[in-house]
């Protein structure tokens, strides 16, 4: 059981550092919030239920703070994405295309 | 009158619903079955439901029956897939010493209409491989896609939506 809980908290450690490497490495900051939400996203989920694992009195307080995690990840970085498209922080010069511009004039249904 | 019983009775079924959900809290939280912890529970839960049961109905939340607990079932399945081929996939472009990424801003379509289911789609595509939502309005969704592979709607709307749409279409049907 603590071998299987140490592997869990292992695999979410490294994706956790994973995650740093695509902060320092990718060029702006949109693609910075992709690296960051998916691997903080699972890293964390990982790295909680482990803990949960190694101590089974916490198992289901565990289970729940990862699930709260999971749910108010996303929704936080789509708000720190959408504060930069509002402020208008310019996309890296690798993008091949930009429609924020037609989305604007979009009326939708 | 049939209308108002017909009320009546979804906002029971809310209520119920939104009791056993904070039982389920409240089990998880205290993870014990003793009975006075279990009256407790009860007691705190009836007394949160309901003052929160008017502010949920709101929310549009879809009634329950056994085959959309079922498709919410493989909905979770496909999410979890999906999550652990994203973090691979941004593995791969990260530690891949030329960066294979080609990013762009592109935009798609849903067919949902509720706001929540909205919501869900919207939460799922930023937890998908290489995709995260920059805005909504209507039925238009702005998407950030690290590595674009169709610039028309359709076919993006194909490639990054389709697979949740047709579970969480089924659920809030």
């Amino acid at each position: 059981m603590g071998i299987v809980g140490m592997i869990i908290t292992g695999i979410g450690v490294l994706f956790l550092l994973l995650g740093n490497f695509g902060i320092l490495r990718l060029p702006d900051v949109y693609n910075r919030i992709q690296a960051g939400t998916k691997c903080t996203t699972f890293g964390a989920f990982f790295t909680i239920v482990g803990i949960g694992i190694l101590e089974p009195n916490w198992f289901w307080k565990c289970l729940l703070i990862a699930a709260f995690v999971l749910i108010t990840n996303p929704i936080s970085s789509h708000a720190i994405a959408r504060a930069s498209k509002i402020i208008g922080v310019l996309l890296c010069d690798k993008s091949v295309i930009d429609k924020t511009e037609e989305f604007k004039n979009e009326k939708g249904v | 009158m049939a209308k108002s019983s017909v009320k009546n009775e979804s906002s029971v079924k809310n209520f119920l619903y939104l009791f056993i959900f904070m039982m389920l809290i409240w089990l998880a939280l205290t993870s014990s079955l003793h009975w006075q912890e279990l009256i407790v529970g009860c007691v705190v839960s009836i007394v949160i439901t309901f003052f929160l049961n008017s502010n949920y109905q709101p929310l549009g939340l879809p009634s329950l029956n056994l085959i959309k607990i079922f498709y919410i079932f493989i909905y979770l399945i496909v999410l979890f897939i999906e999550i652990v081929k994203a973090n691979f996939d941004v593995a791969y472009r990260v530690l891949h010493p030329k960066m294979p990424i080609k990013p762009g801003v592109v935009i798609i379509k849903t067919s949902l209409r509720q706001d929540i289911a909205k919501l869900i789609l919207a939460n799922s595509i930023t937890l998908t491989p290489g995709t995260f939502t920059l805005d909504i309005k209507k039925d238009k969704l702005l998407i950030h896609w690290i590595y674009v592979r169709s610039e028309n709607i359709e076919d993006s709307t194909k490639l990054i939506g389709a697979r949740f749409e047709k579970y969480l279409g089924k659920i809030f049907s």
